[in-house]
């Protein structure tokens, strides 16, 4: 593999590494079910992009047909799955009540319990 | 630096574990669960590269549309407590 190659492979595995870590970060750390899922569902289609195409370099570089398509279609699965995904647990726990924490909500409680 | 991708994967399915525990409603949970079933597919393919075995993918694949469905299936049991009803409220 070339430099150049191995440079691109770096980048683009490394930040879908990054953007794996920023998500779940944000999955822990943010106030309520909704934005949560935006953190999980927005890194799940970015951070899948990044990380399987610095996988595919090398395969392509190398000219390993079998594996690329096999990598094409992990992507395009998880590409229609884990929106539907989210789709399906947003409509599901709305339903179900589970109403989004709002600004002004944020602010009660903070003048609630100082 | 598949190394590195895998160590990130890893922490970020660590983070994921923290918030299904955390989680206040199921909702959580089960987000949690899926996007721990989403970092096991990219894991798996890393891991095939970084072992020299891409044979690994299938794999993969498998576990993403598993992922799929497991989710789906427990969110209708939530929903409607019942896997085998097919239409709202009958």
């Amino acid at each position: 593999m070339s430099l150049w190659a191995e440079i691109l492979v770096w980048i683009l595995v490394g930040s879908g590494a990054f953007f794996t870590i920023v998500g779940a970060w944000g999955v822990v750390r943010l106030p309520d079910l909704y934005t949560r899922m935006h953190a999980a569902s927005v890194t799940d289609t970015l951070a899948t992009f990044l990380i399987l195409a610095g996988c595919a370099v090398p395969v392509l570089l190398a000219g390993d047909w079998l594996i690329a398509i096999k990598l094409f279609f992990i992507l395009v699965f998880l590409w229609f799955t884990s929106p539907m995904a989210s789709y399906a647990l947003a409509h599901a726990a709305f339903f179900d009540g589970d109403k989004p924490v709002l600004d002004h909500d944020l602010t009660e409680d903070r003048e609630g319990s100082a | 630096m598949f190394a590195a991708a895998a160590l990130g994967l890893l922490t970020a399915m660590a983070l994921a574990i923290v918030r299904a525990l955390l989680g206040p409603t199921i909702y959580d949970r089960i987000m949690a669960v899926n996007m721990f079933g989403t970092k096991t597919v990219l894991l798996i393919a890393v891991l095939g590269f970084l072992a020299g075995r891409p044979d690994f993918l299938d794999l993969a694949l498998l576990y993403a549309l598993m992922n799929f469905i497991g989710t789906i299936a427990v969110l209708k049991y939530v929903r409607y407590r019942d896997l085998g009803q097919s239409r709202y409220g009958e």
